[in-house]
């Protein structure tokens, strides 16, 4: 992505997104508790850019990624969308109609290449599908703008006929992805794409949505838990704990300097492929809080070696401690962390 | 004959493992040779497909029908655990009957498995204590309350929080990072001399990930097992091996201590999975649209054969002629590096 792009305003700004999921229990299904998946996150993406979200299993990163594009409804909270149609829209209040044609501009890929494709359907009909429903093209136009689709991600337009049970992994990832651009959007949400995948074929991907993004000029937000394939393709990256971002920040401040405890922790738990780098791990110990019952005040205190006294008691405000770098830690100001090169150094 | 090597502990000779199937034969396992020593680490890398775990399968014989030995010897030697004597008795493993109580009394006992998913490694219907306390019951002459005793010592070895409480827990109570230590638990509580473990990180986060692999580290030194670590991930392997065997399409392609694998690769397949890899020191510099180097293609169905050298299809540095003619044979370039490549000789 040029610096050019860097200036441009946001095309999604999400302000205090909320998602909560009810514990019900008893007969009468009581609401017993809430578990807070997405917990007042906020964010903006500019056009052209990739944002990273990171995070461990059970972060929320997921739901955060599908209630953007509303696929679950958000509890509470904005998601302004800049739609070229449109005009600029909250997503999160949007009536069915005004739904469909946003979702013609925000997209979505899957991190399992054989659970999101329908086994029943040829390719023809998965890629056309989002055209159909959008009436956007039919008949011949349609197969076409498939073929042109299959094409741009890699595959033969000859292959438009089969059924996805043909393809391999790799192959998959390309026709969900062919899927999620035939109504030319502009937004992809990246739910892990390439986790699933074999390296070689990771590497691949990785490439392809790198291309697409340039030629077409797309914007991702890119979910993942790999921090190296993060580093890779993300312009800016935002790390989240039990529902909350905790740190967030363009990734080469993020990765030389970062400012959360959490993130440091992540950074130094990634096995290197260098074997002189063995020694002298730092492991985070214990687990992941649980969001239904979380802890006191900040929620990483129990596992967090510079834990103080106020991190028990209050949970900290998330600030921009330098220009673009935001923070959700009390001593942010006061910790010196190790970054990616002291790590490598260290290590 | 040469002098028998003391620390030998695992010798696989032309393992051939073929799946007959209705749409035609996969040559899952095709010549694979390896050795293995006590107390080392042994990684062994590939994608999916290569044939890393049916290799593993075949040495405890659980290769699911229609997969069948067709070939080669798997030879064990098996040291008695009462330690009656030194000297190792030599089994070869493809000889025995799958179900007969010869491979019943090394499976678990002599060498233990840890699998990837250890949700469905492990029974949903039963206690973590009762499955663990099973392997014990079954391979050691003990009562009730000794195994009991036993499961509490080992699932403390494994550092569970609590393990008085963990030992009636059902698997679902327990999260993925406790579970995989309960299996591991299982694996341990025989005191095998070979473990194989299968992936047993790759679906945990990673800093969970980072806490079984310091524990497993752990337990080597303490138990002084070998370990045979199947994974996909480099930097798994970097962390853990001691030597390295590159597979691709059923066979070992490369050979070598943990540090030549990395730092002077000869085979053009592993220097393209190297290249593969997004490397974290990437995030300090701010290239424009950094890419990677990849391998090209994808590894071909799993029913062709390829004339010549499997890997010749995707290779950068193919030879017309060669490479597609004449399968390679294992040299080796160095002492103790082996490599199956035209390049090399």
């Amino acid at each position: 992505m040029s610096d050019q792009a860097l200036t441009k305003e946001p095309l999604l700004e999400v302000i205090e997104l909320k998602k909560y999921f009810p514990i019900r229990r008893g007969f009468f299904k009581r609401v017993v508790g809430q578990v807070k998946a997405v917990d007042n996150l906020s964010f903006f993406i500019r056009e052209g850019e990739t944002l990273g979200l990171v995070g461990e299993s059970g972060c929320g990163k997921t739901t955060a990624g599908r209630s953007i594009l509303r696929a679950i409804p958000p509890s509470s909270g904005k998601i302004l969308f800049r739609d070229p149609t449109l005009g600029k829209v909250d997503v999160a209040t949007l009536d069915q109609d005004q739904l469909i044609a946003v979702r013609r501009n925000m997209r979505m890929i899957f991190q399992d290449p054989y659970a999101s494709l329908n086994p029943r359907m040829t390719l023809l009909d998965i890629v056309g599908a989002p055209l159909r429903a959008m009436k956007l093209a039919s008949g011949k136009e349609l197969e076409e703008r498939v073929a042109e689709m299959l094409r741009r991600v890699g595959l033969r337009p000859e292959y438009m006929r089969r059924y996805p049970h043909a393809f391999s992994g790799g192959q998959r990832q390309r026709i969900g992805l062919a899927r999620a651009l035939a109504p030319n959007p502009k937004f992809i949400v990246c739910d892990e794409p390439v986790s699933a995948l074999d390296v070689s074929v990771q590497a691949q991907i990785l490439n392809l949505l790198q291309d697409l993004q340039v030629d077409l000029g797309l914007t991702y937000l890119f979910v993942a838990h790999d921090l190296s394939v993060v580093a890779h393709i993300s312009d800016r990256v935002a790390v989240m704990y039990v529902g909350k971002m905790v740190e967030l920040a363009n990734t080469q401040e993020l990765y030389t300097n970062p400012m959360h405890p959490y993130t440091e922790a992540l950074m130094s738990a990634i096995p290197l492929p260098d074997p002189r780098k063995r020694e002298k791990r730092v492991y985070l110990s214990g687990e992941v809080a649980n969001p239904a019952n979380p802890p006191s005040g900040c929620y990483f205190h129990p596992r967090c070696s510079y834990c103080v006294d106020i991190c028990k008691s209050t949970e900290p405000a998330f600030e921009e401690v330098k220009p673009g770098h935001f923070v959700k830690c009390h001593r942010a100001r006061e910790l010196s962390l190790n970054g990616v090169a002291e790590i490598l150094a260290n290590r | 004959m040469p002098e028998q090597d003391q620390n030998l502990l695992l010798e696989i000779k032309g393992l051939r493992t073929y799946f007959h199937l209705a749409e035609g034969v996969v040559h899952a396992v095709d010549g694979v040779d390896l050795k293995m020593h006590r107390k080392e680490t042994l990684g062994i890398v590939g994608e999916s497909g290569c044939g890393k775990s049916i290799s593993a399968y075949s040495m405890l014989r659980l290769v699911p029908p229609p997969g069948k030995i067709e070939a080669g010897e798997i030879l064990f030697y098996k040291t008695p655990k009462d330690g009656s004597t030194n000297q190792a008795e030599i089994v070869n493993l493809t000889k025995l009957d799958p179900n007969g109580s010869e491979i019943r009394n090394i499976r678990g006992n002599y060498i233990s498995m840890v699998f990837q998913e250890p949700m469905t490694a492990m029974s949903p219907v039963r206690t973590v204590g009762q499955q663990i306390m099973e392997a014990i019951i079954l391979h050691q002459k003990v009562s009730k309350e000794e195994a009991r005793k036993q499961t509490i010592e080992m699932l403390r070895r494994v550092r569970m929080s609590n393990p008085e409480r963990v030992i009636d827990d059902y698997p679902f109570q327990l999260s993925g990072g406790m579970r995989q230590r309960a299996v591991i638990a299982m694996a341990l509580c025989c005191r095998p001399s070979l473990l194989i473990a299968d992936e047993p990180t790759t679906a945990l986060d990673v800093t969970t990930e980072a806490q079984i692999l310091n524990l497993m580290r752990d337990l080597q030194d303490e138990f002084g097992m070998a370990i045979m670590y199947i994974t996909h991930n480099l930097g798994v392997i970097a962390e853990m091996a001691d030597n390295v065997a590159v597979m691709y399409m059923g066979r070992v392609v490369e050979q070598a201590d943990v540090s030549t694998i990395f730092y002077n690769p000869l085979h053009p397949y592993t220097q393209g999975l190297h290249q593969s890899i997004p490397q974290l020191k990437d995030a300090l510099s701010r290239k424009e649209h950094k890419r990677l180097d990849v391998i090209k293609g994808m590894v071909p169905d799993p029913y062709s054969r390829l004339k010549g050298c499997p890997f010749h299809p995707r290779c950068p540095k193919f030879i017309a002629g060669v490479c597609d003619e004449v399968e390679p044979r294992m040299v080796e370039p160095e002492p103790g590096h082996t490599v199956k490549c035209h390049l090399y000789g």
